[in-house]
């Protein structure tokens, strides 16, 4: 049987891989072969995730406040070459307009877009992304499908879904693919402890015409793919996985 | 601090200013719509620095509710 999704002999980086999406593709990975970085804030957090990890690559972690510069360029130093990048921190925020604070302004675009840009930014320059490697933003339907109270959410996913696509064409002549990948209403912690109540996720179920909401693992599925050779024709996609959510 | 709250929560409501009192239950007004909703609590933290759970906030009925809330959560 072909082996479709080998990933032996690759390093992939995971940003906020400590837990939900972003450790839940680390786990899938690692199965499939691949030497897992994982990179998040909670130390405590990121040894749990760590022991999770199986496979044959060798799987480590660094802490680090993505929101810091010099944090961003020190790490970008340590580490190894890479073949895979999966850029999932994030945070979600649900508040009207009138009231968005500045500091919640900056603290979104700089832990969604700007950390990203200059992480990527520094490892590009010291050439730590080899040429064939794969990188996968993880985005939002939000940035498609607007819910009330997401603007700041939304407008932060939506800026990088254009860089996704800004990034793919410059990285294009280098081999390195770039893609980002879109997910409806996925059940992580940062979901049961937002603000949303039990009623309204029952209301918002039933937008979903598969029934359910998403699970990490159907986006870590989905990162597998990417990560691998067999996506090596796909750069510059913007990947909806929503449960048919954005089919009405 | 009861004052400001009515007079904020006037102005999500849409409602002339000195208009609500303590006994309204204020999901029961016209206006009073997912918006509004999503403005109080984000009002609560803006204002006054407080944080309510869905659940517990889902609890609240009358303005006398909120402002009593709020006040021990402030102490």
């Amino acid at each position: 049987m072909p082996d479709f999704f080998n990933l032996r002999n690759k390093t992939i980086l995971i940003t906020g891989g400590s837990s939900g999406i972003g450790l839940a593709t680390a786990k899938i990975c690692a199965e499939y072969g691949a030497s897992i970085i994982l990179v998040a804030r909670n130390k405590e957090k990121l040894i749990k995730a760590l022991k999770q990890l199986e496979g044959i690559g060798n799987h480590s972690y660094y802490t680090l406040d993505l929101t810091s510069d010099d944090c961003i360029i020190e790490l970008a130093n340590q580490l190894p070459k890479l073949d895979g990048i999966v850029l999932n921190a994030g945070m979600v925020k649900r508040v009207p307009i009138r009231y968005i604070k500045r500091e919640d302004l900056e603290y979104m675009f700089n832990l969604t877009l700007h950390s990203t840009i200059i992480l990527l930014q520094n490892l590009l320059k010291i050439k730590k992304i080899v040429p064939g490697s794969s990188i996968c933003f993880i985005s939002s339907v939000s940035s498609k499908k607007i819910s009330l109270g997401y603007s700041l959410y939304s407008s932060a996913k939506g800026a990088l879904n254009s860089f996704t696509k800004s990034l793919a064409l410059e990285l294009a002549s280098k081999q390195i693919r770039v893609n980002a990948i879109l997910p409806g209403l996925v059940q992580t912690e940062g979901v049961k402890n937002g603000n949303l109540t039990e009623e309204q996720l029952i209301e918002h179920l039933k937008e979903y015409p598969l029934g359910r909401f998403g699970h990490s693992e159907d986006v870590g599925g989905l990162v597998l793919y990417l990560m691998s050779d067999i996506s090596g024709w796909m750069t510059g996609s913007l990947i909806t996985i929503d449960g048919g959510y954005t089919l009405r | 601090m009861e004052e400001e709250l009515i007079k904020q929560l006037e102005d999500i409501l849409e409602l002339d200013k000195g208009s609500l009192s303590f006994a309204d239950i204020f999901r029961d007004f016209d206006q009073w719509d997912s918006m509004a909703n999503l403005s109080l609590i984000a009002m609560l933290d803006d204002s006054f620095g407080v944080n309510i759970e869905t659940d517990r906030f889902r609890e609240l009925k009358t303005v006398g509710d909120l402002i009593e809330e709020v006040r021990s959560r402030m102490v």
